[in-house]
């Protein structure tokens, strides 16, 4: 039971990604791709936890840690170079 | 009786990654940039933390490294949503034509 | 089955934003892609179990290179107002 529901998690995971992955590819300004890229990075932290799960290793969440940590610094890099130019 | 968490901790993944679904979604249907970034973070947010819930119910003995995630993210994800829209308002980023009311803009001008 | 169905999806993912990233013309919007590259990159060593790996490209590719990638961009753009 608890399987099929993991799975149809990472079915679903996969379907956000893909949304996010077309509107980073069609985004008409840089500002709605750095948006999908931020939403992707949230998705890929989900993701790393299902898998953690999934292949039964704790060691995994330290991955999603990480990308927890550091996912914002590369959205105010942009922001900065987006509003000053540098 | 473990079957009854493993079965909530499952259903509260699928919750979450419905809702993944749903910011993923309002990502492409979405008028403009700001829609955007209120839809794509507030719903990836509370999707992610429904799954980390439901990963914590599924296995009990990694809680505490799931808290420390939950609470990276529930830091760092509005402060880059905020930074963002406060960029993209500077640089005269697009509206919808429904936009009503710019508060941002009044409190600026007066 | 699941897993390999995504790691393939995830594949083509990645191979989409490596030439999207070669291919377009903006130089902001090739540095986001090459950050979507490494993101998937990171995701894959994960399936591939090398933990290590992965750390270290999120780290990395993630969030450094992003972020000193713009930092240069912003500063080579400065320079050729001058």
């Amino acid at each position: 039971m608890a399987e099929a529901l993991v799975s149809l998690a990472v079915l679903l995971a996969g379907l956000a990604f893909l949304l996010a992955l077309w509107r980073f590819l069609a985004g008409p300004t840089a500002a709605d791709r750095v948006v999908a890229f931020d939403v992707m990075t949230v998705i890929g932290i989900s993701f790393i936890v299902i898998l953690a799960l999934l292949e039964g290793r704790g060691i995994y969440l330290d991955a999603a840690l990480v990308y927890a940590l550091l996912s914002f610094l590369g959205v105010i890099a942009v922001a900065r170079y987006l509003e000053r130019g540098y | 009786m473990a079957g009854l968490l493993d079965i909530v901790g499952g259903l509260l993944m699928v919750g979450g990654t419905a809702f993944l679904v749903f910011g993923g979604l309002g990502l492409v249907r979405m008028p403009d940039l700001f829609n955007r970034i209120h839809a794509g973070t507030k719903a990836t947010t509370l999707g992610t933390l429904l799954t980390l819930a439901g990963a914590a119910c599924l296995r009990p003995d990694w809680g505490w490294k799931l808290l420390l995630i939950a609470v990276f993210i529930l830091s760092t994800n509005p402060l880059s949503a905020q930074v963002l829209a406060r960029a993209a308002h500077r640089i005269g980023a697009a509206m919808s034509v429904k936009t009503r009311v710019d508060r941002l803009e009044e409190d600026q001008g007066a | 089955m699941i897993l390999t169905a995504m790691t393939l999806f995830l594949c083509a993912a990645m191979i989409g934003a490596a030439l999207f990233a070669v291919l377009g013309r903006s130089l902001p919007i090739a540095i986001l892609a090459a950050g979507l590259v490494s993101l998937v990159a990171s995701i894959l060593f994960l399936v591939m179990a090398a933990p290590d790996v992965a750390m270290t490209e999120a780290a990395i590719g993630s969030g450094l290179t992003t972020f000193l990638f713009f930092f240069v961009l912003g500063r080579v753009r400065r320079g050729e107002n001058d």
